[in-house]
């Protein structure tokens, strides 16, 4: 048990690393993508624009997160 | 060769080449310290496994996932690796994350195999072999998954994995000459410049990749086609370059 938990650990390490949140806002953003897709909410190239846009915000919060949490470290 | 190839071979051959040096500088200080025989067979070993991870995971991928789901599944775990390498460079850039030094890691390998107790199995010194093993394989593992990925979206894994074995050829040649860490490859430079291809593919190929859910399931068309992959790359690196002023002003200043 205890191999098969690290084998977990690090494979999760490995894709997610250090900030959960990258990966967390990417699926989240490609599911409400897929979403809006299935309901044709608008068309496919606006919709690529708009997922586009919403990853380089969740990359940019993650940034700045871990940025200013390091720039403020005592 | 089209203009996903070109990435696909950039990205591989500069990922590869990081990779490469970081594992060579381990295996060059177990060689120096500890024998090379054990540090040379722990290489192969290593080298061996990766290529079983590596026929074994992109065959499993290829022959068990229908294209469409493939494209998708792929190219979200290929943006989600490549935002944490750019997040990591973007740091680094700031400085406030430590820039990676090869001459310092070999100072380090180097104390840590004159210190370790000889322990001899299959006639080989065991602590060399396992810290070589170890550094190839872990090292190697992010190589593979960038050729698995980038060769699987370009449907092209040849060309990733032709781009990965010129990057390791150069190293060992380079390595093999110098005889000393490449501590001057400007390794955080170009993990900055693998950040933003795994971040401008992983991009385009995911959300092409949400095809899969519409009833004809064929790829979601992005504006401008295969034009859409430049324009992407020139919004990253726009980006990061702004986050890179932005965290600087932010960092503690030093005396």
């Amino acid at each position: 048990m205890r191999y098969v938990k690290a084998f977990g650990r690090f494979w999760f390490d490995f894709v997610v690393g250090e900030d959960w949140r990258i990966a967390a806002g990417v699926v989240a953003v490609l599911a409400v993508g897929a979403l809006a897709l299935r309901a044709e909410l608008v068309s496919d190239s606006l919709l690529a624009v708009l997922l586009a846009a919403a990853i380089v915000v969740v990359a940019l919060v993650s940034v700045r997160s871990a940025g200013y949490g390091e720039a403020t470290r005592p | 060769m089209t203009s996903a190839q070109a990435g696909l071979l950039s990205a591989v051959f500069l990922a590869s080449a990081v990779e490469f040096v970081e594992a060579f500088t381990i295996v060059l200080a177990m060689g120096v310290t500890r024998g090379w025989r054990s540090a040379l067979w722990g290489t192969v070993a290593g080298v061996a496994a990766l290529a079983l991870v590596t026929a074994v995971a992109g065959y499993a991928l290829v022959e068990w996932i229908p294209e469409s789901a493939l494209q998708l599944a792929v190219g979200t775990l290929l943006l989600i690796f490549g935002l944490q390498w750019l997040r990591k460079a973007i740091l680094r850039a700031a400085g406030l994350k430590d820039l990676h030094d090869e001459d310092e890691a070999f100072r380090t390998e180097s104390a840590a195999g004159l210190s370790a107790r000889p322990q001899q199995r299959l006639g080989l010194d065991w602590f060399a072999f396992v810290v070589s093993f170890k550094a190839v394989l872990l090292e190697g593992l992010e190589v593979v998954f960038i050729v698995i990925t980038f060769g699987v979206n370009a449907d092209s894994i040849p060309l990733a994995s032709a781009g990965a074995a010129a990057a390791g050829v150069l190293v060992l040649v380079s390595g093999a000459i110098l005889h000393r860490p490449l501590a001057r490859v400007p390794e955080n430079t170009i993990k900055f410049a693998v950040g933003l291809l795994l971040a401008t593919f992983g991009t385009f190929w995911s959300i092409e990749g949400l095809g899969v859910v519409t009833d004809s399931r064929d790829s979601l068309d992005w504006p401008g086609g295969d034009l859409a992959i430049l324009a992407l790359l020139v919004i990253w690196c726009t980006v990061s370059w702004l986050a890179v002023l932005e965290l600087r002003r932010a960092a503690p200043q030093e005396a």
